[in-house]
């Protein structure tokens, strides 16, 4: 069975979770999403139940019930109408519904920006460090610079590792690098540890001189400028 | 010694309250939907109290190696004000999620015809989800409330040891336990019920088909009274198994009936204390 959407990735989740326990049931959502787009909100936070949540073997980077979800939102986004459901999905969602549509969005560009990027912008504003990490994920690409730095910057105040952040080095900017030193140094006023990944991102955006690179970007202000 | 509270209003209490929990033995527990105190004036306002119950109160109690699930409804006293009724349209949505694992608090507060139409609404829906019921019975008049409560589950056709019917007490635990339910106890400091009576109603009645509970919420209550009631049961005689039976094993027999009783994933889902049963050690 192919994804409607000619998605390779979304392929690629379906051969995955070919021959598992709730494949069927998953075949049966998908058929019913498709003809009653509202059903969604019975089968999208069933999916674990009925798939399990183990990683699974051929996509090591999905759980059998995320992949389901990406799976049944892919469904949702073909349908007419659909793309304009994601919001409220994500809206109604208990936190790991709502993980799996952050990762989803990775491999799903046909959900709109209009939908995507308030949900990232909400995921950013939480506490849950599992959301907040999956917002910086590849899907991340959606959000705004100014949006972005604040997440990077939050994920080293919360302790959240930053190898997880997608394109962190391609992306960082003297922006960054402002803000990053801010915490630093507060940190070192309070007698705290500043995170070693930080400590080596801050080291590395420096020394990347990125002189002329972040005034062309975004007039960031460069770490000379704080003075 | 490993403790379940089927009954706490997690949202009310501080992270002290955890830690000392945690400290104490207690490694899951039920949040049901309730009142907050203060009335609430439209559904959007309880949208986002059920989004904390199945979000980040589960998050929060995985902090402290505490498995966390709810249970959902619209609260009898609530549903006496118009302005709220469109929550009983909101509920079913929450009804599927995971960690929802019964229907409840719903009953009576006032017994008004309000208060019948949602109890009875939600009770088909847990029928409908195939979910236990929490039922709540009322502080005042509670003998008649708790004797109309019975008659509604009956009429109501779910399975009667798929429901609760909560803060008992001597005068109405007999009726209950004659209908087939399953019979709650909220351990108060002071009013209410107490260890040292939950004991004697123990020796009376046996520890089976038995919930005790906290009920500890905003107002005047202590989230260890399941713990001081299993001390006073060892303390009158009962083994280790039935003090286990009572605290551990009945809620998670009573609640696993959703079939959506999670206690040894629910961490790692929770993304914290990977690697770590709660469901190791104690008794
Ligand atoms: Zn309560």
């Amino acid at each position: 069975m192919t994804g409607i959407n000619d998605n390779e990735a979304v392929d690629d989740l379906w051969d995955a979770l070919d021959g598992t326990p709730g494949r069927p049931w998953l075949d049966d959502a998908v058929a019913s999403v498709r003809k009653e787009p509202a059903s969604i909100a019975r089968h999208f936070p069933a999916a674990g139940r009925h798939t399990g949540r183990e990683t699974l073997p051929a996509e090591p980077g999905w759980t059998a019930d995320q992949a389901a979800r990406a799976v049944l939102l892919d469904a949702l986004l073909a349908t007419p109408g659909g793309p304009d459901q994601v919001a409220e999905l994500y809206r109604y969602g208990d936190s790991r519904e709502k993980l799996a549509m952050l990762t989803a969005f990775s491999i799903l560009p046909e959900a709109p920006d209009e939908q995507v990027v308030p949900i990232l912008r909400d995921a950013l504003r939480t506490n849950d460090t599992r959301l907040v990490a999956a917002a910086l994920g590849p899907v991340a690409d959606r959000l705004d610079d100014d949006a972005w730095r604040q997440g990077v910057l939050k994920c080293v105040f919360m302790g959240v590792p930053l190898a997880g952040i997608h394109g962190l080095h391609d992306r960082g900017d003297d922006g960054l690098a402002l803000m990053l030193a801010g915490l630093a140094e507060e940190r070192a006023a309070a007698g705290r540890d500043f995170p070693e990944d930080a400590a080596a991102l801050l080291t590395d955006l420096r020394r990347d001189d990125r002189a002329g690179t972040g005034q062309e970007r975004d007039a960031a202000p460069r770490p000379g400028d704080a003075g | 010694m490993r403790i379940f509270d089927p009954h706490i209003h997690m949202t009310s209490r501080t992270t002290d309250d955890y830690a000392a929990m945690a400290a104490a033995g207690v490694k899951a527990v039920v949040e049901p939907a309730f009142w907050l105190g203060q009335p609430r004036t439209g559904p959007g306002s309880f949208a986002d109290y059920f989004d904390s119950l199945v979000g980040w109160e589960p998050y929060r109690a995985a902090q402290f190696g505490i498995a966390h699930h709810a249970t959902i409804a619209l609260n009898p006293k609530e549903a006496n004000d118009p302005r709220c009724r469109a929550v009983l349209d909101l509920v079913p949505r929450y009804l599927a999620k995971d960690g929802v694992v019964a229907v409840g608090e719903i009953g009576y507060d006032s017994m008004t015809p309000e208060e019948d139409e949602a109890f009875t609404r939600q009770l088909a829906m847990a029928v409908e989800f195939g979910l236990p019921a929490l039922v709540h019975t009322p502080h005042r008049d509670k003998a008649r409330g708790t004797a109309r409560s019975l008659d509604v589950v009956r009429e109501s056709g779910i399975a009667p040891e798929r429901v609760v019917i909560d803060h008992l007490n001597e005068v109405t635990v007999k009726q209950v336990k004659d209908a087939g339910c399953w019979a709650g106890f909220s351990i108060y400091p002071d009013t209410k019920m107490s260890p040292p009576r939950m004991v004697e109603i123990l020796k009376d009645y046996g520890p089976e088909r038995v919930l005790v509970n906290s009920a500890a919420d905003w107002g005047k209550s202590d989230p260890l009274l399941t713990v001081r009631t299993a001390e006073a049961m060892r303390e009158a005689g009962f083994t280790d198994d039935d003090v286990d039976l009572v605290l551990w094993r009945n809620p998670v027999a009573f609640y696993g009936q959703s079939g959506r009783l999670n206690l040894e994933d629910r961490q790692s889902a929770e993304g914290t204390f990977e690697g770590s049963s709660i469901l190791r050690g104690g008794s």
